[in-house]
């Protein structure tokens, strides 16, 4: 098993982030972002309550479908589209080596 | 007007567990809170979630926490002004702060301890670039009073539980309800979803799912909704009220006013004691920022724990100290 891949996080101003993420630590993609100090709040601590990690999948990797949870979320989220999804509700695993996302932008 | 020894603004566990280290002092707290009960964000967005790193406890939930917090307090007869935010902080005296609510509630304390966690809970407004220009001339975040929109058309936004609520009771109020959601199902309660669907079927609700409020019109006041279906096409829906219900999210808001050394949203403290820049303010819980700072319900508990020792000896400068462990003698309340 790989204990290291790369994602690609796109930030607000456009600058492409290469992320690497160890597999063996139950993380998520909104952790991973915050380790980096990229500007992701995770306000509620990745328990799909607050998205403040709304980003979208840029690339064709295939995730697990997004729970009730998360839909119900992204419905109290501004600028949704088809494929916006919670960063924290994105599991850091090999399935997802090379996943590009763009941070979604914040509503005042 | 009531004077106290520590004004604590944020009743969330932070704030709430300092009442009962500063009640072991025999100093007397006064909790403040924007948000109408107690708990901050455990009681507001996760009270029915499983917390895992409570010491002594292997899961606890939220809501839970939060009941035994208020009965340990209980004994310190804490006083508390909730659903108000504090807008302003002024020192009247040398050793007196003067705070005053947006509700005009007037407080005083020598002793200010900021545990405003992430900020106060404010409703969450959608990005319409026009939006704050029909604040109050016919967009509302709240429905404080529903008569107000008797007669009237309404647009509704969102999918949640007060979306579909005002939704089915302003029906009977207003001349027309249009509910605007981005789904095609609904995240509240299912009677609630249940009885949307009859009104739309019985053409008392305008339901428009799919789609998103993009377009706000009007001169004086807000005359037209636009609403962007999913053909991408926008519909004009006349109305006299925009109500956006997307729930409620934290902001920094009158903190960032009152002089303290703020870093990245948080204030900075000197972790002796957790005061901030200002002399008889302190900043405890996840709204402060240090070096190592880990945003834990445990650390707030120990930071409001040392704060309370410090606001001790700067309101009694001249009175001993002496700390007592409660294994020894137990919780000794206040009386009155």
């Amino acid at each position: 098993m790989k204990e290291q891949i790369v994602i690609k996080v796109t930030d607000r101003e456009g600058v492409v982030h290469e992320l690497e993420a160890p597999t063996d630590m139950g993380m998520n993609v909104m952790e991973v972002c915050k380790s980096y100090e990229l500007p992701v709040e995770g306000t509620c601590g990745g328990m799909a309550l607050c998205a403040s990690c709304h980003c979208y999948i840029n690339s064709d990797h295939e995730l697990q479908e997004a729970s009730e949870d998360e839909e119900d979320m992204l419905d109290q989220a501004f600028f949704v589209e088809d494929n916006s999804r919670l960063g924290c509700q994105i599991r850091i695993t090999e399935a997802i080596e090379g996943l590009e996302v763009t941070l979604a932008p914040v509503s005042e | 007007m009531l004077k106290t020894d520590i004004i604590i603004i944020g009743a969330g566990p932070v704030g709430m567990f300092t009442v009962f280290e500063a009640g072991l002092l025999k100093l007397r707290c006064h909790l403040i809170d924007a948000l109408p009960q107690v708990g901050g964000q455990l009681t507001e967005i996760y009270p029915k979630k499983p917390i895992y790193d409570i010491p002594g406890y292997p899961s606890i939930l939220a809501g839970d926490l939060i009941k035994n917090l208020e009965e340990q307090i209980a004994p310190f007869k804490p006083t508390y002004t909730l659903g108000e935010r504090v807008e302003t902080i002024e020192r009247t005296e040398e050793k007196m702060f003067t705070v005053q609510t947006n509700r005009g509630s007037v407080i005083q304390a020598p002793v200010i301890a900021i545990a405003g966690g992430l900020g106060c809970f404010e409703p969450r407004k959608p990005p319409l670039s026009n939006l704050s220009q029909f604040e109050d001339k016919g967009v509302d975040y709240i429905v404080r009073d529903p008569e107000k929109y008797r007669d009237k058309r309404i647009v509704i936004a969102g999918g949640g539980d007060s979306a579909l609520d005002w939704t089915i009771f302003l029906s009977e109020v207003a001349s027309e309800v249009s509910l605007i959601h981005r789904r095609s199902s609904f995240r509240g309660a299912l009677d609630s979803v249940d009885k949307v669907m009859e009104l739309a079927q019985q053409g008392k609700v305008n339901l428009i799912t799919e789609a998103q409020v993009a377009e706000l019109h009007g001169t004086d006041r807000l005359e037209h909704v636009g609403v962007k279906l999913k053909s991408k096409d926008i519909k004009l829906i006349d109305a006299d009220y925009f109500i956006p219900l997307f729930g409620l999210s934290p902001k920094l808001g009158p903190i960032a006013n009152w002089g303290l050394n703020i870093n990245k949203n948080a204030i900075e403290v000197d972790t002796f004691d957790y005061s901030t820049n200002v002399v008889g303010i302190y900043a405890i819980g996840d709204i402060n920022t240090y070096p190592g700072k880990l945003k834990l319900i445990l650390s707030g508990f120990h930071e409001g724990t040392l704060m309370v020792q410090s606001a001790f000896k700067y309101i009694y400068p001249d009175q001993k100290l002496s700390f007592k462990y409660t294994t020894v003698v137990g919780v000794n309340g206040f009386k009155e």
